[in-house]
């Protein structure tokens, strides 16, 4: 196999888009469970469960939760392509980053559904 | 003045290693003084020509910081006065790098107007106001500070384009008489000749005729987006 540098992988402006619009939704996310917290202070067991009983919370939960992963993703991977030189190492950490990250999808469902 | 300034000779040094010099001086600037040390000591090597900013020869880290010798004024600087190749390309000898990767670099993204329509009776117009689009891009004299300031260059020299490039790129993109702006977007849409810009600014920051490569490369991102939605 030659050795000659590579580039043209045609996806950079993909993810970079998607990067800042999960920012996004996760700062709206973040700003609305802050401004709720600071109108129902003391909250207890019973109050986070009526609070994750309604369905809009549930979806927009797991929203973010799905932004965050394919954020993190974005972010991670670009570690791995500015410090990791070896090929079959910077895919290895790419397949075990991704599958973690599902692994984390079906849980937080499974924790948001299962309450 | 005290000096400090690294020395290294790869067919006679083991290693590089940083040598004292003093030198009676006290205004102009920085490059007086080395044109003074090296009437002292010539096997100092260094790059220098017009001595008045527009070369982009004597580009060197002065201080820990990138910028040309030439318009750096001894007064700003702090003794002894730390000089360094730019860091992030091999050194030849002394203050002088192999610039062949950030050339490379930069003639890849064509720098140069394509058009193929033909050449007409005398130049090919612009109106003041397109012109004025290519104002803050094509000042840039490629002496190099920003790209070897760029981390993102230092990890990835042979795929990232770097601050240089880019902003010769966009130059080249926002110009109205250039007819290949979608194969320019099409060659930067990529992870690495583009995206690994992380608006870490440091070529702002030292860029000595005070040109913005983020904001080109902003630019260039925001034309991409347009084009994409």
């Amino acid at each position: 196999m030659v050795s000659r540098v590579v580039v043209g992988a045609h996806y950079g402006l993909k993810d970079w888009l998607i990067q800042r619009v999960t920012a996004g939704v996760m700062a709206l996310g973040g700003a609305s469970l802050a401004v709720y917290l600071a109108f129902h202070p003391h909250l207890g067991y019973a109050g986070w469960a009526a609070l994750f009983s309604s369905g809009p919370v549930r979806t927009f939960s797991l929203l973010f939760l799905v932004c965050l992963y394919y954020h993190a993703w974005i972010g991670v991977r670009d570690i791995a392509m500015d410090y990791i030189k070896l090929v079959w190492l910077r895919f290895l950490i790419h397949v075990l980053v991704i599958l973690t990250l599902i692994v984390y999808a079906i849980w937080s469902f499974q924790i948001l559904w299962g309450l | 003045m005290k000096f400090r300034i690294y020395r290294y000779n790869p067919e006679t040094d083991a290693a590089p290693f940083m040598q004292d010099y003093e030198v009676e001086i006290a205004q102009g600037m920085l490059l007086d003084a080395l044109i003074l040390i090296k009437e002292q000591d010539d096997s100092l090597s260094l790059r220098k020509s017009c001595r008045e900013g527009v070369c982009g020869s004597d580009a060197m880290n002065i201080n820990g910081r990138n910028g040309l010798a030439c318009i750096t004024p001894l007064s700003i600087l702090k003794e002894p006065v730390e000089l360094r190749p730019l860091p992030g390309l091999p050194v030849i000898r002394d203050l002088i790098v192999d610039m062949t990767q950030f050339f490379k670099q930069y003639h890849s993204i064509k720098p140069y107007l394509v058009n193929n329509d033909p050449p007409p009776e005398t130049e090919r117009l612009q109106s003041p106001a397109q012109r004025e689009h290519l104002n803050g891009l094509y000042e840039c004299i490629l002496c190099g500070c920003c790209s070897t300031s760029c981390p993102s260059f230092w990890w990835n020299p042979d795929k990232f384009v770097g601050p240089a490039g880019l902003l010769q790129a966009y130059r080249f993109i926002a110009d109205t008489r250039d007819q290949a702006t979608s194969e320019r977007l099409d060659d930067l849409e990529d992870p690495y000749r583009l995206f690994r810009c992380h608006t870490i600014m440091n070529c702002v920051d030292v860029c000595p005729k005070e040109l913005n490569p983020t904001e080109a490369i902003g630019h260039i991102k925001d034309m991409m987006v347009r084009r994409l939605v």
